[in-house]
């Protein structure tokens, strides 16, 4: 459905490209991808809907390369990106017309935005949250509001970066139980090994430039041996 | 900071539609501000004070926010006797002029005539209705935008800045008249702005992502009602007899 093909980027006055000849396609229902900082996981996501160009490769979508506005604003329907920070994405000052916005662009009447605005956040056990302030919200909060905004424009893809950032264990599971009963593609960046295993059935690398995919199973975690045994690392790299 | 400690209440003010009371307000406003009479400031004084009653507002942050401004205007008691106008009177050793008097007299009036109409008409709606009432009022759309972004971002920028200056006092960062201090500062600003403005761009990422194509659509076309068209009228009628009083 969503495919990059040999994509090479190279970020302005850095020496080496970030991604190099780098071909990715959704295909399994839920995926997740790690990798050290800066590796390039980010500058994916954003090639994947369109927010970087790639300087080599292009970006398919149902097969199609895409290039004009119209097709962004058709992949962009279809694919939702959950933001690392969730203030980069509540802009509006209530929850009701934060949620609401997407649908809205998307030609919806204010009085269906509305329906479909209290559905989604009741789909997510956030009823009563409509009138709330956006920025006043606690930092899990704004990122269950922030999923109920990508979740109101009905994607079938979500891409998620860092969703874990900041959030205590609670929310954590929260958002594991929501993603996990989501029937939606789901492309998961994250260092949070715990996260990616209870979310993800596959999981892919970058290094390098280069992506590919891990068996699972070779990837575990020692809490025993040192101390940075909660990150995951692969034997047979 | 801003925490629109006014915009909850139950009062009838607080029910009217915003676009109605910010048309109010502005002329009212203007009417006071250009007004020359003492008459009739005060009698927009009495109407002021009789709108600052029905928000029923909390008197005493009310009466900080005007106790604020009035400090300026000690400023003016202080310095307009002594230096406008020619008619004098002596007071002790001191020459005081009456047109200076008067005018600090009548400055003050006005700014606190201004100052309760405001909060009894703006406070009461939250920033966001205000804009989207600019919208309906079709002030241009730059406008709106730039205070509804005002509005949600400040906390946040306000915040980037606290963490910054909170950094660099825990690293031992003591202000002072010196080179450091201003590079210091210097940097704490231009850090905030550079965060600010990178922040913005991925705002703008976001909302291009939903679909965002230049156009905030409102979703709350807040409907005029009765009340509000009778309270349009009383209002305005009320504000075009100041004027009238004024020409009398």
């Amino acid at each position: 459905m969503l495919q990059l093909r040999e994509v090479s980027y190279t970020y302005p006055m850095a020496k080496e490209p970030i991604l190099s000849n780098l071909s990715f396609t959704v295909e399994d229902k839920k995926a997740g991808i790690i990798g050290p900082n800066g590796c390039g996981k980010t500058t994916l996501l954003h090639m994947m809907v369109g927010l970087i160009k790639p300087d080599k490769g292009e970006l398919l979508f149902h097969g199609r390369p895409v290039t004009t506005k119209q097709d962004l604003r058709t992949l962009r329907k279809e694919v939702g990106f959950l933001f690392q920070s969730s203030d980069d994405q509540l802009f509006s000052p209530t929850v009701l017309e934060d949620v609401a916005f997407g649908p809205l662009n998307l030609g919806f009447s204010p009085g269906e935005a509305r329906e479909i605005a209290v559905r989604t956040l009741e789909d997510l056990g956030l009823s009563g949250f409509e009138e709330r302030i956006t920025h006043r919200l606690s930092g899990g909060e704004k990122k269950l509001v922030a999923l109920a905004t990508i979740l109101a424009m009905r994607p079938r893809i979500l891409l998620l970066d860092e969703p874990t950032n900041n959030l205590d264990p609670k929310t954590t599971s929260r958002l594991i139980e929501i993603l996990q009963d989501l029937d939606l593609y789901q492309i998961i960046i994250s260092h949070d090994w715990d996260f990616l295993s209870h979310t993800t059935s596959v999981l892919y690398m970058i290094d390098h430039g280069h992506i590919h995919r891990c068996q699972k199973d070779h990837i575990h975690v020692h809490r025993h041996v040192h101390a940075a045994g909660d990150h995951p690392h692969t034997h047979n790299l | 900071m801003m925490d629109e400690r006014f915009t909850h209440g139950n009062s009838l003010l607080h029910k009217l539609s915003a676009k109605v009371k910010l048309v109010v307000a502005v002329f009212f406003v203007a009417v006071i501000a250009v007004s020359q009479s003492f008459t009739a400031v005060t009698a927009g004084l009495v109407l002021a004070a009789a709108l600052f009653m029905t928000a029923r507002l909390d008197l005493s942050p009310a009466m900080k926010r005007l106790a604020g401004a009035n400090f300026f205007t000690i400023f003016l008691w202080i310095t307009l006797p002594l230096t406008y106008g020619e008619q004098t009177t002596a007071v002790g050793p001191l020459q005081l002029s009456l047109d200076g008097l008067r005018l600090a007299a009548l400055i003050t009036l006005k700014t606190n005539t201004i100052l309760l109409s405001l909060m009894a008409l703006l406070s009461t709606s939250s920033v966001a209705n205000i804009g989207h009432a600019l919208k309906a009022l079709h002030i241009s759309d730059r406008l709106s935008f730039l205070l509804l972004f005002s509005y949600r971002y400040i906390f946040v920028i306000h915040q980037e800045y606290l963490r910054l200056t909170r950094a660099a006092r825990l690293r031992c960062f003591v202000p002072g008249t010196n080179l450091h201090t201003y590079r210091t500062v210097g940097y704490l600003f231009g850090m905030t702005l550079v965060k600010s403005w990178n922040r913005s761009s991925r705002i703008h990422q976001a909302m291009l992502l939903r679909g965002f194509d230049g156009k905030l659509i409102p979703m709350d076309q807040q409907a005029m009602t009765y009340r509000d068209i009778v309270f349009l009228l009383v209002a305005l009628t009320a504000t075009g007899s100041l004027i009238l009083l004024q020409l009398l």
